[in-house]
């Protein structure tokens, strides 16, 4: 039987634009938070597992380690998009579940290009707009329309989730953007896909997160069971066959895979779970996630984002860091920051956002290409 | 001698379009002899039930709006505003697409409304100037079946 897995650091960057820098930079001092968060230095750390995806091919792991220092550890570099995050953390933890190490580094880093996500170099001919529409907000639209198509949601309930997302940010010092947005404001806002408005497209920001693993061993012996968090579950699925998932990406079905394995491995249930961080990349989706993650009934979605359920002092607080929506969406951070999120809120210092009383918390990112799509979840104890 | 094709003639702007004869150009997509799904791609193997028979198909021309949104803003160069349609093809397939002659108020779309295929110049043009033939949807008068 493997032993728990403890995560006894964690950090982020204050999400933002930082054209001076250069991307093992950010990562480096994110490594260097989450370093002393635990007490440790880099020559305590076993293996090193790096999300990135705009230098995807550029070492960009073993570039951190030349600003932190060059150990000779085992640099594994991820890239799985907006879920490459949560897929470094797990690599890490199925590292020392495996017993081949004891403590271990992950860091997810992105510095963005502005503008839309989704474009790429387009050879040619231009396929955007002659064959409908591939960029991020259009697919995510599609995830809101599907909804809005099964149960009738309205384009004021998804624009409610950018308003609540926005409040909670105010609450977060670490979020990109910290203004509250009230609901006629979201839904004036540009129009960039029916129905998401610019209010309700994430943010397009720079930014690096980082968390350090440690065996339950490792743990006790350092003497930071206090300050740990264990790791209940963690799941990571690809997008199994479904109805038009090869036109239209679906990331309902890959999240409902990747929750029910994360749940089973927890041996918990959506009850269980006292606050969510999960993949509000556009207003539309965090609705959907609703569901997908079990944290309500089939079809009542809308009802708990009007009934408040979803925001802090609710049944079920989602994403009360400020989510991709407000905090800001670094693609290969995300999945890391949302930890420190819930690490922060396990551990009581997550001030005037705390979730009182927080013992469980889940996290949730969705990735996806112009095909293919992957969900991680975890699901967080305080130790 | 066979004779050189002029570098002008019309291309496929995505793979999935066969223009095997000019005048009445389809999309062929590839059904699975064992569980009947379609799929635009070329597959070594069917994604759903994982056999080996799968065979070109043609799909029909008819189908229905399964999903939609409304395109305000793209990357640079694209016009906007336009519709980008999901649709459910009649007989297999499901196809996105540019929906044209609907307008582009939400409320004037309706999911599962029948539309249909359109095939022609996609007003762009390769290096040595070969039109690219495209498609998009209008909506259909009419039931389909």
């Amino acid at each position: 039987m493997s032993q728990d897995v403890f995560i006894i650091g964690a950090d982020m960057l204050k999400f933002g634009r930082f054209p001076d820098r250069t991307v093992p930079d950010l990562g480096a001092e994110a490594a260097l938070l989450a370093l002393r968060d635990a007490g440790l230095g880099i020559g305590d750390i076993d293996a090193f597992y790096c999300g990135n995806l705009v230098e995807a091919m550029e070492m960009v792991g073993q570039r951190i380690l030349h600003h932190i220092g060059q150990t000779g550890i085992p640099v594994v570099n991820v890239a799985n998009a907006c879920a490459t995050g949560a897929t470094a953390l797990r690599e890490g933890l199925m590292a020392i579940k495996s017993g081949m190490h004891d403590v271990v580094l992950c860091v997810g880093v992105e510095k963005l290009p502005r503008g839309l996500m989704g474009g790429g170099a387009q050879p040619s001919p231009q396929l955007e707009g002659l064959f409908g529409s591939t960029s991020m907000p259009s697919v995510f639209a599609q995830v809101g329309q599907e909804y809005a198509r099964n149960h009738g949601a309205t384009f004021e309930q998804f624009a409610k989730v950018s308003v609540k997302n926005h409040h909670h940010s105010t609450m977060n010092p670490k979020a990109m953007y910290r203004i509250e947005t009230p609901l006629e404001m979201v839904m004036q806002a540009e129009m960039i896909s029916w129905p998401n408005t610019k209010l309700m497209c994430s943010v397009n920001v720079d930014g690096a997160a980082a968390a350090v693993l440690a065996s339950e061993k490792t743990t006790r012996r350092l003497g930071l069971m206090g300050q740990a968090v264990r790791i209940r579950g963690s799941a990571l699925a690809s997008d199994p066959w479904s109805p038009r998932n090869q036109t239209m990406p679906d990331f309902n079905t890959v999240t409902r895979l990747a929750a029910a394995r994360a749940y089973e491995m927890a041996g918990l249930g959506p009850d269980d779970i006292d606050l969510v961080e999960l993949h509000d990349c556009f207003a539309t989706a965090e609705l959907v996630h609703y569901e997908n993650l079990s944290l309500c009934g089939e079809g009542e979605a809308g009802r708990m984002i009007d009934e408040g359920e979803a925001a802090l002092g609710g049944r079920i607080p989602v994403n009360v860091s400020g989510g991709l929506l407000s905090k800001g969406h670094p693609l290969s951070a995300t999945g890391i920051a949302n930890v420190y999120e819930v690490v922060t809120h396990l551990r009581g210092q997550a001030g005037a956002r705390q979730v009182e009383g927080a013992r469980i918390g889940l996290t949730h990112v969705v990735g996806a290409g112009h095909a293919g799509a992957a969900a991680g979840v975890h699901i967080l104890e305080k130790a | 001698m066979t004779a050189v094709q002029d570098p002008r003639t019309p291309k496929a702007a995505v793979s999935h379009i066969c223009l095997s004869r000019l005048d009445d150009p389809y999309i062929e997509g590839h059904r699975c002899g064992g569980c009947g799904e379609v799929f635009l791609e070329v597959h070594a193997r069917c994604a759903r039930c994982f056999g080996d028979d799968l065979t070109p198909a043609r799909l029909g021309d008819t189908g229905r709006l399964y999903n939609f949104t409304i395109v305000h803003r793209s990357f640079p160069g694209v016009v906007t505003p336009f519709v980008s349609a999901i649709v459910d093809m009649d007989g297999g397939g499901v196809v996105r697409g540019t929906l044209k002659g609907a307008g582009v108020d939400p409320a004037a779309l309706a999911f599962d409304m029948p539309v249909r295929l359109v095939f022609g110049d996609s007003g762009q043009k390769d290096e040595q100037g070969a039109p690219y033939i495209a498609y998009h949807f209008v909506p259909s008068q009419g039931p389909t079946s």
